[in-house]
């Protein structure tokens, strides 16, 4: 691999995508239509606005068609310090997306001595959105929700897209994916505007419990194996993971209410 | 038509070394500390926001000395170059010894086939989980690279600095003591004194408005990368 230097004019400056194509390195959209392939898709997300932060959740189910493709693979990942991703839809275009978007962050983020502001993140994901959309129309879309915690405004933020690249900010919660009805709906009843991130945190976990009691493509908590979905909160200290065992025991918890109740 | 004169190879090579010599030994002079905590990176830099130390990966540093347009060129192909390769293969196949030799490759081809060699002085550095194991590539203007350990000195009057440093030198040196020595060490180059304010003790160590210091920082997953400024840089420089 050689050192890539450019002339003033080629110059792809901060943009890891457009270094990619110059290197010829972008990946290659699909020429046909795939409504026949079976191809592996990533199922329901949610995200929460609470005080002072964003909670994100995702199930821990693949799919592809009527078969459980993996029972464990992860759907919400961070995008920079203090933002996150969370992805459903095709699941390979859909990883891609994410590792090139935090790739794209990182990058900015080093070539110009200063991280991108989360608007500038959200626009950043619109975009990549919006390439993939050829690729949608074949059956592979990828529809993300990003979170972030604005450190210019001191907010929690939250978008969600269309396949289109619409970017639409939200004041409350979102969901995606093949569960996002079910888990939306939960979600509309027990959301109260600035709640704690630990009431949210439940609140999330409940959702995806009740949609997976509804959705076939959406995993619930896996008591046997120790597979539960992914938990995470941006707030003013960045993205954190929220423990596996702390999900757990929330689980737990949420069970032993259902049966008193 | 004319003939060109002939110049003897001996000669144009000495020409353009000495010229790139003279633009590096203007510029103020950077040094690189392997210490317990990781690796210290410290430069005499009176500008907040042209930066001469740079993350490049993981556990890679950048830093240079010299003309500022060309390093930072340099410092941008090589996050450039790390980033691809991250993305190509993985992110621990991403190492300073490969970089180091992708600019020794290009910074010799510049300096025998350009017109103009690049007036530049870089260190590429990579942090390791020992002191031992920590790697720095200090690449001369001509593209000779000299893998040093301990202490690395780059830039204008960087002998006297390195010797002053080298006296007190210790690989289990912690934070403060290595900034501070740092700073010392740094304020004792000729370059520092011959500047605007003529009025100015010449003993005067330099404060932190006057450094730019960043940490590789050992035993860390992720991004080993981080600045020491501001308030800070201050406090360890008080100590």
């Amino acid at each position: 691999m050689r050192l890539p230097t450019f002339a003033a004019q080629d110059d792809p400056g901060p943009n890891f995508v457009a270094l990619l194509q110059a290197a010829g390195l972008a990946p290659p959209l699909p020429d046909s239509a795939t409504n026949d392939l079976s191809i592996t898709h990533a199922t329901t997300v949610v995200a929460i606005r609470c005080a002072n932060g964003v909670v994100m959740a995702g199930d821990r189910r693949a799919t592809a068609g009527h078969l459980i493709s993996h029972s464990s693979i992860e759907k919400v990942f961070p995008a920079d310090r203090h933002s996150g991703i969370a992805i459903a839809g095709a699941a390979g275009p859909a990883m891609e997306m994410v590792r090139l978007f935090q790739l794209q962050l990182e990058h900015y983020e080093k070539v110009e001595c200063r991280p991108l502001s989360l608007e500038g993140q959200a626009n950043q994901l619109s975009i990549m959105v919006r390439n993939n959309l050829p690729a949608a129309l074949q059956g592979f879309a990828v529809v993300p929700l990003f979170a972030g915690y604005d450190t210019a405004s001191e907010v929690g933020r939250l978008f969600q897209y269309d396949v289109t690249g619409g970017r639409y900010e939200e004041r409350e919660h979102a969901a995606m994916g093949s569960g996002s009805l079910h888990a939306g709906t939960v979600i509309k009843l027990g959301y109260r505007p600035d709640a704690t991130p630990d009431e949210m945190i439940d609140l999330a976990v409940s959702a995806l419990y009740r949609t997976a009691e509804e959705d076939t493509a959406t995993g619930g908590p896996d008591l046997v194996r120790g597979i539960f979905p992914v938990v995470a909160v941006v707030g003013p200290e960045g993205f954190e993971r929220v423990d596996d065992t702390d999900v757990e025991r929330r689980f737990r918890d949420l069970l032993a209410s259902m049966d008193n109740s | 038509m004319t003939m060109p004169f002939y110049v003897a190879p001996e000669q144009m090579m000495k020409d353009r070394a000495d010229f790139a010599r003279k633009g590096i030994s203007r510029g103020r002079a950077l040094a690189a500390v392997s210490i317990q905590e990781g690796i210290l990176i410290c430069a005499e830099n009176r500008s907040r926001t042209l930066r001469k130390v740079s993350e490049i990966y993981d556990r890679v540093a950048f830093a240079g000395v010299g003309r500022y347009n060309e390093f930072d060129q340099l410092r941008i192909a090589g996050i450039r170059h790390a980033d691809m390769k991250g993305y190509t293969f993985s992110r621990q196949d991403v190492d300073a010894r490969s970089l180091a030799n992708q600019y020794a490759q290009l910074l010799g081809q510049t300096f025998t086939h350009e017109m103009k060699p690049l007036e530049v002085e870089i260190l590429v550095t990579e942090v390791g989980p020992t002191h031992n194991t920590d790697q720095m590539f200090h690449i001369l203007y001509d593209g000779t690279v000299n893998d040093e350990s301990g202490i690395t000195v780059l830039g204008g009057s960087c002998e006297v600095i390195a010797d002053k440093l080298q006296e007190s030198y210790e690989p289990t040196w912690q934070l403060p003591e290595a900034i501070g020595a740092a700073a010392q060490a740094l304020s004792s180059s000729d370059a520092t004194h011959n500047t605007e304010d003529l009025t100015a003790p010449n003993n005067a160590v330099l404060g932190a408005d006057e450094l730019e210091v960043a940490l590789l920082a050992r035993g860390k997953s992720g991004r080993a990368f981080q600045r020491i400024e501001g308030q800070a840089l201050a406090e360890h420089l008080e100590r």
